[in-house]
């Protein structure tokens, strides 16, 4: 905000400035440092002597011969399988996004276009099932799925995530809906289209700003999504994220961290390069009236 | 729309939503009830030449039948509920008759395992939404007063751990908190005390996972707070410099008073997603000394001989009753709204 009149003393705009600076150190170095330490050796990056042999490359100069080193990359795409983590996250990520906007679409023209007093309940219930969390929802999917003999499989976790992700893709298209004028649709009416010819040929091209909004929400929810995809699918049908925990490891056996830490970044930078693209949309999308409800 | 309209547009995602997080709930609900069969065990007489012994063992054929037979398990009733794993209610009665204290009481009570959980997953709320809300408002009114020109990039920096699964933003400050990372190494060579680590103190533990939270969350807040402040109207807030406000004042009672509403809703937001809390336990690998109700329920679910079916839907039952209780004030408020509105 320029308001004019404000005028700001240089004492305020220095401590301004710092403040900015040291949230944004906050905020981006664990990544910066992170990307850089994907380049070193185990040794280097979890130094039991020395933390600055992360910066200085101390045992990544005598275990390779060079500064850098992409040995944990190529370790754990093609031993530790990531490609086929990543290959699956893809199909995930592909058809969850275009099934539930195709779901979502539908649902909230509805919602937004009904003047009955049930719209307003359904979007209340929406709200509670945005609240639950997704482990008591997978507790109740486990044995269901354990006996119709369809867990471990992609496009059973592809249908749940669909669902859960129904109840925010309502909400969010819903007020972008709203914000489509009624005239346009009803002159649409008159001139003889169906609902469905006036949703497909009038609504549709004026919502694609949104349409593109709640495509990124829900990408980003299929492929962050760690809890339903750990338990629901098998170990060989894993998407990114559980395959970065088994990296870790556990008691009975010793992971390997630098496997999880090139995955971490693999992982990161392609959502990293899509919200730098869209960034507009994702703020607009958190904005838009009650979302993330 | 005329209702059969509506009925078709509305059918698929309805459909989705019914199958898919209703039903699971009653599900839940209704393995709740059940229990994990108890292996059947078999007296097995072994005979040498120094005589006989009468052993113990498991029936492996006629355990895994029974359990074909029933697959969800024995009736329970409300004995998951009460057993020593959820509310513990006997547990409860022996430590009030046998403690003399009532600190000692608290202290044996809070060792229990769901409460333990569930005093864990308040107290993240409690610390992490606030704070959220602070330092969310704060950025926003910072960035706001900087040149139009480089807020982009500046926004771009800021929503960066938001965007990032939970599990891989705890990981990633872990890898530097870690007694090996950057920031771990240093704080034992300032301290002097190479044994100081995350996973000694179970203050330190839950410490560093609030602070997570708050830099995971707060984004969120930056996020919604900033746009509101684009809305705020220009007009009253330059009467009040031309009148003497000073900055606080004009926040006080300007700035504040027209976003309330956003701050109510990014409040209820954050206090639902912080009530789930669970991947940063497993980023943080914090299972030894902090366990959330959802953690539990993970547990539970990927213990390694039988699935507890039962004791996840018992947790599970009870975290959504505690959302319930969580969500009923605002959606009282908003039945309230919506009654008066027509």
């Amino acid at each position: 905000m320029d308001y004019g009149l404000d005028t700001k003393s240089t004492r305020l705009k220095t401590f301004n400035t710092i403040f900015i600076i040291t949230w944004l150190l906050i905020a981006c170095f664990p990544f910066i440092w992170t990307f850089w330490g994907s380049f070193k050796v185990r040794a280097d990056f979890f130094s039991r002597s020395d933390w600055w042999y992360a910066i200085s490359a101390f045992n990544t100069l005598i275990e390779t011969g060079g500064q850098f080193t992409t040995n944990a990359y190529t370790q754990a795409w093609t031993e530790g399988e990531f490609w086929k983590a990543s290959k699956n996250t893809i199909i995930v990520t592909v058809f969850v996004v275009s099934i539930s906007l195709f779901l979502g679409t539908l649902g909230a023209y509805a919602l937004s276009r009904s003047t009955e007093k049930y719209a307003f309940w359904i979007l209340m219930a929406a709200l509670i099932f945005r609240a639950m969390p997704h482990i008591t929802l997978v507790s109740g999917y486990l044995f269901p799925f354990f006996e119709l003999q369809i867990w471990g499989i992609l496009p059973t976790t592809i249908v749940v995530l669909v669902a859960i992700n129904q109840p925010f893709t309502l909400w969010l298209l819903y007020s972008f809906f709203k914000t489509v004028p009624k005239e346009l649709d009803e002159s649409a009416l008159i001139d003889g289209c169906s609902y469905f010819q006036a949703f497909r040929h009038i609504i549709m091209p004026v919502m694609w700003p949104g349409v593109i909004t709640a495509g990124l929400f829900s990408l980003m929810l299929a492929y962050n999504d760690f809890t339903v995809t750990a338990l629901l699918l098998n170990q060989e049908n894993h998407t990114m994220v559980p395959k970065i925990q088994s990296y870790l490891g556990t008691n009975q056996h010793e992971g390997n961290l630098m496997w999880a830490v090139s995955a971490v970044v693999s992982a990161t930078a392609p959502l990293f390069m899509l919200v730098m693209f869209f960034q507009r949309q994702v703020i607009s999308g958190l904005t838009a009236g009650a979302v993330k409800g | 729309m005329p209702n059969k309209t509506f009925f078709w547009f509305f059918l698929p995602t309805g459909l989705a939503m019914i199958l898919f997080i209703g039903l699971p709930i009653i599900s839940t609900g209704i393995q709740s009830f059940y229990a994990q069969h108890d292996q059947v065990v078999k007296e097995v007489k072994k005979c040498d030449p120094f005589g006989c012994t009468v052993s113990i063992v498991v029936d492996n054929e006629e355990t895994s039948k029974i359990r074909e037979a029933k697959p969800l398990g024995k009736f329970n009733g409300f004995g998951t509920y009460t057993d020593r794993n959820h509310l513990a209610v006997d547990e409860i009665k022996k430590f009030w008759n046998e403690t003399e204290s009532f600190g000692a009481f608290v202290d044996q009570v809070t060792n229990l395992p769901f409460y333990k959980a569930l005093i864990f997953t308040l107290t993240y709320c409690l610390f992490v939404t606030p704070n959220v809300l602070l330092l969310g408002f704060i950025i926003a009114l910072s960035l706001n007063a900087v040149a139009r020109k480089i807020r982009g990039p500046l926004i771009f920096g800021t929503i960066l751990p938001m965007i990032v699964t939970p599990l891989v933003g705890s990981l990633v400050l872990f890898w530097m908190i870690d007694s090996q990372g950057i920031i771990g190494a240093n704080i034992q060579n300032l301290m002097n005390d190479p044994y100081l680590s995350l996973k000694s103190s179970k203050t330190l533990t839950w410490i560093t996972i609030i602070i997570y939270g708050i830099w995971h969350h707060s984004p969120f807040a930056f996020v919604v707070f900033y746009a509101a402040l684009q809305t705020v109207p220009q007009e009253p807030i330059e009467a009040a410099i031309i009148d003497g406000a000073s900055r606080i004042q004009r926040i006080k009672h300007i700035v504040l008073p027209h976003i309330y509403p956003v701050v109510t809703f990014v409040a209820l937001i954050s206090l639902m997603d912080n009530f789930r809390v669970f991947e940063p336990i497993i980023g943080f690998s914090a299972e030894g000394s902090a366990q959330s109700l959802s953690w539990l329920i993970y547990d539970n679910l990927v213990n390694e001989e039988v699935i507890l079916f039962g004791s996840a839907a018992a947790t599970s039952m009870m975290t959504i009753i505690g959302i319930a209780i969580l969500l009923a004030p605002v959606l009282i408020r908003t039945w309230k709204e919506f009654k008066t509105a027509r």
